[in-house]
């Protein structure tokens, strides 16, 4: 087996296309290429294809990443061999950035991403002040609880790092907890901030592994 | 004033987000087809008017959006309905109804192609049109406005939908739709009008203008008389085919979020030899026309590689019927095998045979359940159907699925068949039990029925056209019986909600004043009929009531042999005289034997005789009775 670990950017209107769509979107765009995916052993077999972090369904990113398998009797291919043959059979936003070898033995991807990073930038003029002003808020607070599909929950320790510079027009970054079972989410703290989510667009722009 | 497509584009992005679904909107699908809009002639839109979810794997409105966009003349986009909350948001923010490839509004569109697969979406298309800022009525709109053409099943009875239709595509759109362009784009170069437009459009074959004609009610409210009102439109219009069918699509859209029928789909035969009288389907698509194997597997080949689809669905009337099915199913089992592709064949006969060819396709073909449509549960009401499948056969069958690994069994029922007796809904539930006691005796308990019943209504154009719906008292005292005796364990109870049934009767009946009743039930508030019957049916009532118009004259009428029936000017090839000959054969209990075994001069040789013979000789008729007047 060989395995690969595909970063890519998820643009356009594929922002609108949610994360169990996206892992049938990657399935699809290797199976035209004809490229021997591999498929889990059992009574429904699976695709051997792991996310690394699920983005919420209306933001972009410049930093997805994918892993994929091929089977035993694929033969070896070369990153870059792997990034000229789904760059040509992926759909429109989805971009390939990069593609390199993973050992079969290393972690499981979703297991090894600590936190993500986001850009927030908005379709109206913002009072960059006010925006300052309830984002510091927010930061000194030590909980922000938040109510999401009908469950409590504490947003702040989600946040690791929040801040809005002075740039025009504005921008708002934030770091965000992306650990398995505890997941920030960018719209969450934007509603916090008493921002429309619909008015901005949200980006994520990194995402950081645990150990460095 | 009219946005343009950034405009209509700036206000979108600004809701989508909050709208449930929003990759419903947006297009961008693998294989989508984007054309510079200023550098093609002729923009068509083609809509199915309902969600993305269920329209865009519609098979019509692929092979459409295929054959236009090969011209390098003319462009096809898609539309589908927006869902309630969108519907909401574009009115708030005043969007109007826009394409998915570009979102240029509808109205910019030349021409708008609408599918009528189901009569439900009836006050779906007025809202959209509505949404569009296209007027509703065909007679209210100018040279700006777009030709709005509607074809699919139910353009077999256009009246209902007349008043708000400029042309109709009768039958087989692969050839027609070229003519439609070519009329179109020629009539636009020598400026024409659009009265003059639509004359020309009356001369296509296969397309009816229904303001080229005039309809007249005697008292009892049957039709007078429908007359063309000029002398070169033709007094019927019959429907088109296509003499061979040409290969199958293969560039299907891939799209980006999960929908209904998320596959690709090859049809691989048209029309059905059954004759089964309740069937408008059976009726209305002969002559049976078969692909070649070859070119089946050719057409999937080329379909994977476009498309990376992992399951492919054969489509037809009755699969088991297909001359080659069994080296079909063989080499397309060998060809796939390990490479992770579902194949699903759907419409198989009640015959152990049918077990074999899904054994073939697939290790874990059993995951799905088998779905088998007897329709009766008695000999006496299979005679009337002309569906013979005795009912020892069927139950052989099911101990066979059973203990061939599958767990569950899926079965179709009607009520409602013509002469249909409590008894005969009683033996419903009975071959229903027996069916559950076969499964728990063969299996155990892990043996499962899923059973559906729904409620029959005669459709026009089939030898049952005459017949009258079951009262809906009888209806409710049917399947109340079917309530209480469809109890085992195991088994698991579906029926259609008479309502339901009943909005589908008299839309699928009427005739062209049902027009004034589908625009008031709209303006009470009616749309996605199929998806909220009941919430419905009360604009329903009120508008008939309104226009003092009676559901039951539609639908709960006997009507007379003489009579003239609202779409008796649309031509399906198959004559009156053969439905009421067939028709008779059914009071009287008497079956028609499959019409690849036996011609019953339907008509459809004779209503196609300017087809050349090569053609024709991949038709499955046989050599015509010449006794019975072909």
């Amino acid at each position: 087996m060989q395995r690969f670990r595909i970063t890519y950017a998820k643009t356009h209107k594929l922002r609108y296309t949610g994360n169990l769509d996206i892992h049938k979107i990657w399935e699809r765009t290797i199976r035209r290429t004809g490229l021997a995916l591999a498929y889990s052993q059992g009574f429904h077999p699976q695709p051997r294809l792991h996310q690394a972090s699920p983005l919420p369904l209306g933001m972009t990113s410049r930093c997805e990443m994918v892993d994929l398998w091929l089977t035993d009797d694929a033969p070896i291919m070369s990153p870059e061999q792997i990034q000229q043959a789904l760059g040509e059979k992926a759909p429109a936003g989805l971009e390939l950035l990069n593609v390199e070898v993973i050992k079969l033995d290393a972690p499981a991807l979703q297991t090894q991403i600590a936190a993500a990073e986001y850009n927030v930038t908005f379709l109206d003029k913002i009072d960059p002040a006010a925006l300052h002003d309830s984002t510091k808020m927010i930061l000194t607070q030590s909980t922000l609880i938040r109510e999401r599909r009908g469950k409590n929950y504490d947003l702040r320790p989600l946040i690791l790092n929040l801040q809005l510079p002075q740039n025009d027009p504005p921008l708002l970054t934030m770091q965000l907890s992306a650990c398995e079972n505890a997941t920030g989410r960018a719209d969450e703290v934007l509603l916090a901030l008493n921002i429309e989510p619909a008015l901005t667009r949200i980006e994520r722009t990194n995402l950081i592994f645990k150990n460095g | 004033m009219v946005l343009s497509s950034s405009e209509i584009d700036a206000r979108l992005e600004r809701i989508l987000y909050n709208v449930e679904k929003p990759g419903r909107y947006v297009g961008g699908e693998f294989n989508q087809v984007v054309k510079p809009w200023d550098q093609v002639d002729t923009h068509v839109a083609l809509v199915f008017p309902d969600i993305y979810d269920v329209g865009s794997s519609n098979l019509g409105i692929t092979i459409l959006y295929q054959e236009l966009n090969c011209r390098p003349d003319t462009l096809a986009e898609r539309a589908y309905a927006p869902w309630l909350d969108l519907e909401t948001a574009m009115r708030s923010h005043d969007i109007p109804l826009f394409s998915l490839e570009t979102r240029h509004p509808l109205s910019s569109f030349d021409i708008v192609g609408i599918t009528l697969p189901y009569e439900t979406l009836y006050t779906n298309v007025l809202n959209l049109l509505d949404l569009s800022g296209i007027p509703l009525h065909s007679k209210n709109r100018t040279e700006n406005h777009p030709l709005v053409i509607a074809g699919g099943h139910c353009a077999y009875n256009p009246e209902p939908m007349a008043e708000f239709v400029d042309a109709f595509a009768i039958g087989e759109g692969e050839e027609m739709v070229h003519d439609i362009v070519d009329t179109y784009r020629q009539s636009k170069n020598d400026h024409l009008s659009r009265s003059q437009l639509l004359k020309k459009l009356s001369t296509i074959a296969g397309v009816y203008v229904p303001s080229m004609y005039q309809v007249e009610y005697r008292e009892d409210g049957c039709i007078q008389s429908v007359e063309p009102l000029l002398d070169q439109v033709p007094r019927t219009v019959r429907k088109r085919i296509v003499a061979k069918l040409p290969p199958p699509p293969t560039h299907f859209l891939v799209p980006s979020i999960n929908i209904v029928h998320n596959r690709v789909a090859v049809e691989i035969m048209r029309g059905c030899s059954r004759g089964c009288r309740f069937c408008h389907a059976g009726m209305v698509n002969r002559p049976v026309r078969e692909r070649p194997v070859d070119e089946i597997i050719h057409a999937i080949d080329e379909a994977l590689e476009r498309t990376g689809f992992e399951e492919v669905a054969f489509l037809s009337l009755s699969s088991s019927d297909y001359t080659h099915i069994l080296e079909l199913v063989d080499r397309v089992s060998k060809r796939y095998c390990g490479k992770h592709l579902t194949i699903s064949l759907p419409s198989l006969r009640i015959e152990s045979f049918s077990i074999d060819l899904l054994e073939k396709l697939k290790d874990d073909a059993r995951q799905g359940g088998f779905t088998l449509a007897p329709e009766a549960a008695t000999d006496h009401m299979r005679n009337i159907i002309n569906k013979p499948i005795p009912t020892e056969q069927l139950l052989d069958m099911v101990k066979a699925i059973y203990s061939r690994g599958w767990t569950t069994i899926k079965l179709y029922f009607m009520i409602g068949h013509p002469s249909e007796t409590m008894e005969d809904v009683r033996a419903i539930a009975e071959l229903c039990k027996s069916v559950i006691s076969l499964g728990t005796k063969t299996i155990g308990r892990r043996a499962k029925l899923n059973v559906g019943v729904s409620t029959f209504v005669p459709k026009p154009h089939t030898p049952f056209q005459w017949v009258a719906c079951d009262p809906p008292e009888i209806i409710e005292a049917k399947q109340q019986l079917l309530r209480q005796e469809m109890r085992a364990p195991g088994m698991k109870f579906n029926w259609t909600d008479p309502k339901e049934t009943l909005m589908e009767a008299w839309l699928s009946r009427g005739d062209r004043r049902m027009a004034q009743v589908i625009e008031t039930a709209w303006r009470n508030g009616a749309k996605f009929d199929a998806w909220q019957e009941y919430e419905n049916s009360a604009f329903w009532l009120a508008a008939f009531e309104k226009h003092a118009l009676d559901p039951a004259f539609y639908v709960h009428r006997q009507r007379s042999l003489d009579e003239i029936l609202p779409w008796d000017h649309i031509d399906t090839g198959v004559r009156k005289s053969f439905l009421m000959r067939d028709y008779q054969a059914s009071l009287s209990g008497e079956l028609s034997a499959d019409c690849s075994q036996q011609c019953h001069a339907c008509g459809i040789l004779p209503a196609f005789s300017d087809i050349e013979i090569q053609q024709r000789d991949n038709w499955k008729c046989p050599q015509p009775d010449n006794s019975l007047g072909n």
